[in-house]
């Protein structure tokens, strides 16, 4: 019973150890098969929260905030920069897989902002050098 | 237990790590190693020094109180050398807040306003103790209230001290803690829930953050307190999936916990039993209203519930369930350690005790700040934030984040506190201050905030899930010179309607900032539509939307 409580933290884990971080329609349908429930509710829940995606991702995800500090800070043209470094838009996927750039709200570091996170490590006070310095250092295989 | 000569405070806050403070931990810890000194000298890793608005690591020096910042891990062998061996202080190297000797003693005088308007009750321990480490919480008295309220106050009593102490909730709402408790109590276990709402989510607030990153165990101190006062026997935290470092120390502090016997069964040896752990959300704004928070633990789409019932007669799987804000739970231990009047004493009227602010925006210093109530904005901004940045005018101030109020510079001089607040239709909310300069475009701001109400509404009923996204479309036709004079009236009725008519607070206050700004800055609304002019030149004006 306490393990069929937290849907949340299951697609977590399931989406975490997923190659590809996302969560397929053949995991999804193992998950609700395991625990009863129907494979409509499960795909409700994923597509509600930001932070699942059902198509398959990079290797690292950048999520760029753009709310209000952010936005006060630029934030625009920090975005517009990443999508010309990394040769795709928001939602986009590079060709060599490594990065999925998503937007986010914000990511509570207002005060370095513009911010973004890369997985689980935060980056603020963005430029674009910095960013170019950011990205190829994750290309070198950091 | 070992004896230090030295300790070497390095801020290990989200922020600082960025900036590369574990680098310079490791690069500290291995000097002094190579210096023979790691007997002598202990490095210590903590929250927020406070300089939390540059990519600089800083680290502060007992019991010689220096702090220097920006420490590179180029310059660690310098300080290991100069200072730890020779005792010689680097000046240069010191904080440029004044470029002199920094000792702790001398910016104390020299921001005398500065740190006289602050008071640190919720904050004291951040930046002085390992968050890591539960002993550095005890020692600095951590777990006295808990220990004083198992052997020496019933429930009751604990409830009556936070009624005492007038407590307002520091989500947003204001509701009376102790009456919350009251409530919760009487309802019938056996099981029943006590819940932090750790979701921190609106735009341009970080306070909470600052609590779980450089004192964990206070806030959850105050849960424990607040589970022994209502009865609960099970609790959550429930954060937000891109907290990753809070989630990552709350989880040390609840172990810890646990291996002293502070969560689990019987605690310190008492009939009393609490079980706590970490949930984390997956980006979703509206989980930080109470009811969609608690469909999310439960595995649903987080979707707000109808109220009544509220949660404290059927919350989580339909169990008395008691929710607060992290901010309200870390004011507790204070609370009970030092009784409920000494807590009423500070703030005024209708508003006691601290409350924690996150500064920011066209500021000279940002970061989080704890202030008493009946500090005034104008205070704030020019006492602890040092004055509008670039010596440019002020336009206006965003409080209590996207969903709170818009203040004009005439409104400055009005206290922070929720009496006061209300009298201008402000209140404290999230605790967040966005200051504005006068190169902002009020346009381009409320599109902003629309843009992301549109996207975080939930979708569950009609007002808020249409409302937000006319809203957005309307502005961004006025933000592009494509604006008609009727679109005043009709961002207007929009915004009357959600107020009245959405299901939960995410509608009733998404358009209230949009609705302030057409009363105080309407002419800027007018200039857009009437002559196609965005008078501080942000909006590009020749910009068509393709259909």
């Amino acid at each position: 019973m306490e393990e069929k409580k937290h849907l949340l933290e299951q697609l977590h884990d399931i989406q975490d150890a997923d190659k590809e971080h996302h969560l397929s329609p053949k995991k999804v349908v193992e998950l609700s098969e395991k625990h009863g429930y129907s494979p409509a509710k499960v795909y409700g829940v994923e597509t509600f929260y930001t932070m699942y995606s059902t198509e398959p991702r990079g290797k690292h995800i950048i999520r760029i905030c753009e709310n209000q500090s952010c936005h006060m800070a630029n934030a625009k043209n920090i975005i517009q920069h990443l999508e010309k470094k990394l040769e795709t838009s928001v939602g986009g996927t590079t060709k060599d897989g490594l990065f999925t750039l998503e937007l986010s709200s914000c990511l509570g570091m207002c005060s370095v902002s513009p911010a973004m996170m890369i997985d689980d490590v935060p980056y603020g006070n963005l430029t674009e050098d910095r960013i170019n310095e950011i990205i190829d250092s994750y290309k070198e295989g950091k | 237990m070992k004896f230090y000569r030295m300790h070497v405070l390095v801020a290990e806050d989200t922020r600082s790590i960025m900036a590369g403070a574990k680098r310079v931990e490791e690069a500290l810890v291995e000097e002094i190693r190579l210096a023979g000194l790691e007997d002598e000298i202990r490095v210590v890793p903590t929250g927020s020094l406070g300089f939390s608005d540059k990519d600089q690591v800083a680290i502060a020096i007992y019991p010689d109180n220096i702090i220097y910042c920006p420490v590179l891990v180029s310059t660690v062998p310098e300080i290991v050398e100069e200072h730890f061996l020779k005792g010689r202080i680097i000046k240069a190297l010191a904080h440029p807040m004044e470029q002199k000797e920094v000792t702790m003693e001398e910016r104390t005088s020299e921001n005398q306003m500065n740190l006289d308007i602050q008071k640190r009750i919720l904050l004291e321990n951040v930046g002085k103790i390992d968050p890591e480490n539960i002993q550095e919480y005890i020692a600095a008295d951590g777990y006295v209230a808990l220990e004083k309220a198992l052997f020496s106050l019933t429930p009751e009593k604990v409830i009556d001290e936070v009624k005492k102490s007038e407590l307002r909730g520091r989500g947003g709402a204001g509701f009376p803690t102790g009456l919350k408790w009251q409530f919760t109590r009487p309802n019938p276990g056996p099981v029943k829930y006590v819940i932090c709402n750790a979701d921190e989510g609106e735009p341009g607030t970080f306070k909470d953050r600052e609590i779980m990153e450089g004192d964990p165990h206070k806030m959850i101190e105050g849960m424990i307190l607040a589970a022994y006062a209502v009865g609960g026997t099970h609790g959550y935290i429930y954060i937000r999936g891109e907290y990753a470092l809070s989630i990552q120390r709350l989880q040390k502090a609840i172990d810890a916990c646990y291996e002293y016997g502070l969560l689990g069964k019987n605690i310190l040896g008492t009939d009393f039993s609490f079980e706590l752990c970490i949930h984390s959300g997956a980006g979703a704004y509206i989980c930080g209203e109470e009811t969609a928070l608690i469909n999310s633990i439960e595995g649903k789409r987080g979707e707000p519930r109808k109220k009544p019932p509220y949660p404290p007669s059927q919350g989580l799987w339909q169990k008395p369930t008691l929710v607060n804000n992290v901010e309200t739970f870390a004011n507790i231990p204070a609370i009970i350690s030092n009784g409920g009047e000494w807590y009423q004493s500070i703030g005024v009227e209708g508003s006691r005790g601290t409350k924690l602010f996150s500064l920011m925006g066209d500021i000279n210093w940002k970061g989080t700040i704890e202030i008493p109530f009946g500090t005034s904005v104008g205070d704030i901004i020019d006492n602890i934030g040092h004055g509008v940045r670039y010596d440019r005018k002020l336009k206006g101030v965003i409080l209590g984040g996207s969903s709170g109020s818009l203040l004009v510079p005439e409104e400055l001089n009005t206290p922070v506190d929720f009496h006061s607040l209300a009298h201008i239709e402000a209140g404290p909310g999230s605790g967040s201050i966005v200051v504005m300069d006068e190169t902002r475009c009020i346009v381009d701001i409320c599109l902003n905030i629309a843009e992301f109400f549109r996207h975080e509404s939930c979708g569950k009923c009609t007002p808020c899930r249409e409302g937000t996204a006319q809203i957005c479309h309307l502005l961004e036709m006025i933000a592009s010179g494509n604006g008609l004079p009727e679109d005043i009236d009709h961002l207007e009725k929009i915004s009357q309607t959600m107020m009245d008519a959405s299901f939960c607070p995410l509608g009733q206050t998404a358009p209230s900032v949009l609705r302030q700004a057409l009363k105080k800055y309407r002419q800027e609304f007018l200039d857009h539509i009437h002559n196609s002019n965005c008078p501080a030149g942000v909006c590009n004006m020749n910009f068509t939307e393709e259909v």
